[in-house]
């Protein structure tokens, strides 16, 4: 994995030793209709099976940036991406790679809990697997059972699976979406803020939950909360207006930033 | 608050305010009140002068009966209901998959310039008065539309099937096919718009949610959008359906206007309100003038349960999942 080359600030340099690369940008930049940079030459790396905290102040690029790593923007037509981004060594904006798939292989979880209002709990949770044309009950209900649990969600919803994803609380809503993304056993898992639309006790339990699934899965998650990203990540990265200032070890970054930009936004100087 | 600020307000005092207040809280209650009341009075009116009819031919028989002969003084409201309901639901039917198909084109895959044009024409469709549509199909359509497809079908369907025939009827000009084809066309225009409508309010998130878990295109529309807007889609189909059972213009200058059952496809029928239309100029008997009444009072009930039914289902869909 490490064959590849890393264009500028030799971002994949900084994983720990022992860490393997998942995923890496290069050169990366997202453009608007209106001529603006939503980022700009962004080459950064993700660590495998480890949680990779995006921070920054709004604006900043982070959710523009998670959201180019699985082809999202190809649903905005005035939206150009530049650059590549490396899935296990593939780029997945080559010319022959489907969007469609890069998405089955990238799940999302967005800031909002979206469960699907007219579906029930598990066919909320069985979305994606029906898309690949899964429909054996058996196989079904593993799965489901599989990615509630995952989700620290089963106990609480196993009496009622055949209820509306709708009638569930927001902080289960969430929990709900994130079954629903592991489902289809991503290799990668997007986070866009999930907790922002959360209580305290609602987040306590999606951090918890993230720390159980970096076991199986690689995640990057964008927050505004830097605690969070102390709380639950093992790199930062830190944007600022569209550029990737900075990444690190979550510990060195908190502890010793490299970066004067990163030191400022880190003691409040400007948020 | 300066001074200055204060002298201006004690120089205007409340009651000299009040009154524009007071006026206006009045003017728009006394209007308000006056719809209501307007919809009322016209209810009871209706009713009041249709009542001799209900007492001659009772509430039910008269909506039974089959027959109605002003000269023999026998008036039945079968046919009318008949083919209101006939022409109205087979309109529904032939407009509503293709309304729908235009709404999702244009929302979902329409360049947003040809949805702009597609949009436009559909509500300038809706704008052309039924009588315009009506004067139309009279000379073009409807002559055609007998000579071209009507005519060909019943012939072939005289040799080789006679059973349908008997089916078809005759082909006139002026026929329940017709009719039912130009209300179709009438009734596209709403149904696209209440459907584009619907699918303009699923949120974007839903979408997004459907496409992230590696959804193409077609699967999004039908796992996302459509499900959510299904709601507005049904009650966009309902309101379209009280529009056609409304329509009057059109279907009086199309559909023949024939009292008599039964009613053929290629043949003269007739609805409540072509009825109504056609026969009020010459009710001088009382009992005439009153069952048009009855036949227009039961067309307001029909078309007020048909408007409770698309609020029903609305309110019914959006509680079941949890959004109110």
């Amino acid at each position: 994995m490490d064959t590849i080359n890393v264009k500028d600030k030799d971002a994949g340099a900084t994983l720990a030793a022992g860490d393997e690369l998942r995923m890496e940008t290069v050169g990366l930049s997202v453009r608007y209709g209106t001529g603006n940079y939503g980022i700009r030459d962004v080459s950064m790396a993700v660590a495998d099976k480890r949680v990779t905290a995006l921070i920054g102040p709004s604006g900043c690029g982070k959710s523009t940036f998670l959201r180019s790593l699985n082809r999202m923007h190809d649903l905005a037509p005035d939206i150009t991406v530049t650059g590549q981004a490396f899935l296990d060594g593939e780029d997945l904006y080559a010319p022959d790679m489907d969007a469609v798939l890069v998405r089955r292989r990238v799940g999302m979880v967005f800031q909002k809990p979206t469960p699907f209002p007219t579906k029930s709990i598990y066919e909320n949770v069985c979305a994606g697997l029906r898309l690949v044309g899964v429909n054996k009950k058996a196989t079904l209900d593993e799965a489901v059972e599989r990615s509630l649990r995952g989700a620290a969600l089963w106990d609480e919803v196993k009496d009622r699976l055949k209820t509306p994803g709708g009638s569930l609380s927001g902080g289960q809503q969430q929990r709900l979406c994130i079954a629903r993304a592991l489902a289809v056993e991503p290799e990668v898992l997007l986070m866009d803020e999930p907790t922002s639309s959360l209580d305290p006790n609602a987040t306590i339990r999606i951090e918890q939950l993230i720390h159980e699934l970096k076991e199986q899965v690689t995640i990057v998650i964008v927050t505004h909360n830097m605690h969070q990203a102390a709380r639950v990540s093992d790199y930062t990265a830190f944007f600022y207006v569209g550029e990737l200032v900075e990444l690190s070890a979550t510990k060195e970054m908190f502890l010793k930033p490299r970066e004067k930009k990163t030191e400022e936004y880190l003691t409040g100087f400007f948020s | 608050m300066g001074p200055a600020q204060k002298s201006a307000a004690a120089a205007l005092p409340r009651a000299f305010r009040g009154p524009g207040d007071r006026v206006f809280k009045y003017a728009i209650v006394g209007l308000s009140s006056a719809v209501v009341a307007l919809a009322l009075v016209m209810a009871v009116v209706i009713y009041i002068e249709a009542r001799p009819t209900f007492k001659a031919f009772g509430y039910l028989s008269f909506l039974t009966e089959t027959t109605w002969d002003p000269v023999k003084s026998i008036h039945g409201a079968l046919p009318f209901i008949i083919g209101t309901f006939v022409t109205s639901f087979a309109a529904l039917a032939l407009a509503a998959i293709p309304a729908i198909a235009v709404a999702i084109f244009t929302s979902e895959y329409a360049p947003k310039w040809l949805a702009a044009v597609i949009n436009y024409t559909v509500d300038l469709l809706a704008a052309i008065p039924s009588v315009v549509v009506g004067l139309w199909a009279i000379f073009n359509f409807a002559p055609l539309m007998r000579d071209a497809v009507y005519m060909p079908i019943y012939l072939w369907a005289e040799a080789s099937a006679p059973w349908l025939a008997t089916m078809l009827g005759a082909p006139s000009t002026f026929n329940m096919t017709t009719g039912t084809i130009v209300l179709a066309l009438m009734i596209v225009p709403y149904t696209v718009a209440l459907s584009r409508d619907a699918i303009g309010q699923v949120p974007r998130d839903q979408r997004e949610a459907m496409w992230a878990l590696g959804a193409t295109k077609w699967e999004v529309i039908r796992q996302a959008v459509i499900p959510y807007a299904r709601t507005g889609i049904a009650a966009g189909v309902l309101l379209s359906l009280a529009r056609a059972l409304g329509e009057t213009m059109a279907l009086a200058m199309l559909i023949g206007n024939s009292n008599r059952l039964p009613f053929t496809l290629f043949g003269p029928a007739a609805t409540m309100p072509s009825l109504i239309i056609n026969e009020f100029r010459e009710a001088v008997e009382p009992l005439h003038y009153s069952s048009i009444m009855a036949v227009g009072f039961y067309l307001f009930i029909i078309t007020i349960g048909i408007n409770l039914v698309t609020s029903f289902v609305q309110r019914k869909l959006y509680m079941g999942r949890g959004m109110v």
